[in-house]
């Protein structure tokens, strides 16, 4: 939306975050200008969610700054302007009684403020991205009672209902079928292209990924490498060692503390370095 | 509008705090029941009860403290309690729930103490206890009118917000909420309807009435908004069958509205199981 102007939608400089005593990011600087698509990948554990998190404000880093749209991550106020899938974002309790309308509508509350329910702009709004996801024949159901897939898309549209400027979005198609996620890809790269918005995409489908993105950023503890997707595609070997090389160690490294964090495997990825 | 509320009979005194009351536990004890911490309620209404001996206390053994009302003590440190839960929940973040025995038992422990250095009647403590809509004064229906309105104001202005990080602390925080106002905020509401509830349905049935219809109207609600609509209707037949029976019978208040409670639970779950009796025997005739 703000394509025009040379502040990057978001900028993290020196940044390191520590849980306890593990470091997990170490001196990370990155520009995400305005109207790009950035892919963001890495293996499990490198600390891709936790740098997103930090992007967010929900988690405070211990050493550099993060800012959105030139504004301090602390101070920043336009929260309606940010759309968010979370990793983790099917974790709620599924007992919770609450539609598909009133999940998606969450994703307004920013923009409605006090007092005021949600107009028929806005409701009609909540129905287009839940339309936008597929989704329009479950817009009564209750949410604990979709398949995985069903609500990460309904977690989709929450995140887009409130037109972002900035769309992040941490594995957003894990448990999403195959043809939904080419559809997926399809829509974001329109998002991207038609709207201008700007896209912080995770993933560990490096394959599928590059063919929509405009930039890649390879994390793995470190910042590995950051920079037009050509020249990633140009140098996916190296870059490949360079990032899984390391996982090894990380591994090990872990295993010694006893954090070990495995929800994913590393098919995507494995495929993606033949 | 005094003048009006001092024309009340005691018996339309006790009812229109009681519908109030019915009307607002529900919605309380249905962001409560989304959040699993119904059982919070037991919790406070025994640190509060702390606050009502403590009450009790000064103002019979202190001269010049004469003027305290129980009530306000019980306010005061049901507050407290909950701000105190709220901070033990997140300090044992993965075992939230340790929160409440621990300030269950603090305040049972010091009420203990406080009661018995207390020279005072058990009929004043039975109806602290149980509930009694007899011993509504005007000042108390005042005390229950105000907290209602300020609840109401309250929960009117922050409904969404209230909702969206009940549902996922996360989203709502990157969706511009501040997660450590909302949860500062629920624990004063909390705390407010504790003690807005006891003088009508006493402390140890405080937990039921932001229990029990809740606990009905999950059962038919596909919504959120359904659940607190539903509660609420639920919550208010509670009071008046409650109210109703207890002058009729000359029994307990908070005791009889509780059974009506319970009742209307277990009719709930009775018509549940046979509406689905009936729509599974219509699936599998055709
Ligand atoms: N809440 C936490 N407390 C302590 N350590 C954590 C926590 N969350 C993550 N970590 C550690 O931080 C490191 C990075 O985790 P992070 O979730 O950022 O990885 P990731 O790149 O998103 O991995 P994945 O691909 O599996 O999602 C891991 O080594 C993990 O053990
Ligand atoms: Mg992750």
């Amino acid at each position: 939306m703000n394509t025009h102007t040379n502040t990057p939608a978001v900028e993290i400089e020196n940044l390191s975050f520590a849980y306890r005593n593990q470091n997990v990011l170490e001196d990370i600087s990155l520009k995400v200008p305005h109207g790009s698509f950035l892919g963001l990948v890495g293996p499990n554990g490198s600390g891709k969610s936790t740098l997103i998190k930090c992007i967010l404000g929900l988690l405070t880093p211990d050493k550099g700054a993060v800012k959105l749209n030139g504004v301090p991550v602390k101070k920043f106020d336009k929260w309606s302007e940010i759309g968010f899938v979370s990793q983790k974002a099917n974790s709620f309790n599924s007992g919770f009684p609450a539609t598909v309308f009133e999940v998606v509508s969450m994703g307004l509350y920013g923009k409605v403020g006090l007092f005021r329910f949600l107009r028929k702009k806005h409701k009609e709004k909540v129905r287009e991205a839940i339309a936008q996801v597929g989704m329009e024949d479950y817009t009564q159901a209750n949410i604990g009672q979709l398949s995985g897939g069903q609500q990460q898309r309904v977690f989709i549209a929450r995140a887009l209902v409130s037109d972002p400027a900035i769309l992040i979005l941490d594995e957003p198609t894990v448990g999403v079928d195959a043809k939904s996620v080419s559809n997926f890809y399809t829509m974001l790269r329109e998002l991207n292209n038609e709207k201008g918005m700007t896209l912080i995409l995770v993933t560990h489908d490096i394959g599928a990924m590059s063919e929509y993105v405009t930039d890649v950023a390879c994390l793995n503890k470190c910042l590995h490498f950051h920079g037009d997707k050509h020249v990633f595609e140009d140098n996916k070997e190296e870059m490949m060692t360079a990032m899984y090389g390391h996982e090894v160690n990380l591994l090990e490294h872990n295993h010694d503390h006893g954090h070990h964090h495995h929800h994913h495997d590393h098919d995507d990825a494995g495929r993606g370095q033949e | 509008m005094i003048e009006l509320l001092q024309q009340l009979t005691f018996l339309e005194r006790g009812i229109i705090a009681g519908l109030i009351i019915g009307l607002i536990c529900p919605v309380i004890g249905s962001f409560l029941l989304v959040r699993r911490m119904t059982i919070i309620s037991e919790g406070l209404s025994h640190i509060t009860l702390t606050g009502i001996a403590a009450g009790v206390f000064l103002s019979q053994s202190v001269v010049y403290l004469g003027f305290i009302n129980p009530l306000y003590t019980g306010l005061l440190f049901s507050l407290a309690g909950s701000l105190l839960v709220e901070k033990l929940r997140q300090i044992y973040k993965h075992f939230q729930e340790l929160a409440i025995p621990i300030i269950l038992s603090s305040g049972i422990g010091l009420s203990a103490i406080l009661i018995s250095v207390t020279p005072s009647n058990t009929t004043e403590w039975f109806n602290f206890l149980f509930g009694s809509i007899v011993t509504v004064s005007l000042a108390d229906l005042g005390f229950i009118f105000f907290t209602g309105v300020i609840m109401l104001v309250l929960l009117g202005m922050f409904y969404k917000e209230l909702l969206s990080i009940s549902f996922d602390q996360e989203f709502a925080a990157t969706s511009g909420i501040s997660v450590r106002k909302m949860n500062f905020l629920f624990a004063v509401l909390i705390a407010l309807v504790i003690s807005m509830s006891m003088k009508v349905i006493g402390i140890l049935l405080v937990g039921a009435m932001v229990t029990l219809p809740v606990a009905a109207s999950i059962q038919f609600a596909k919504s959120f908004r359904q659940v607190v609509l539903i509660g609420i209707l639920i919550g208010e037949l509670s009071v008046l069958g409650g109210v109703m029976l207890s002058i009729y019978l000359n029994i307990a208040t908070g005791g009889m509205i509780v059974v009506t409670g319970v009742f209307l639970l277990i009719l709930t779950m009775l018509i549940k199981k046979i509406t689905r009796y009936t729509s599974g025997f219509r699936l599998s005739q055709s």
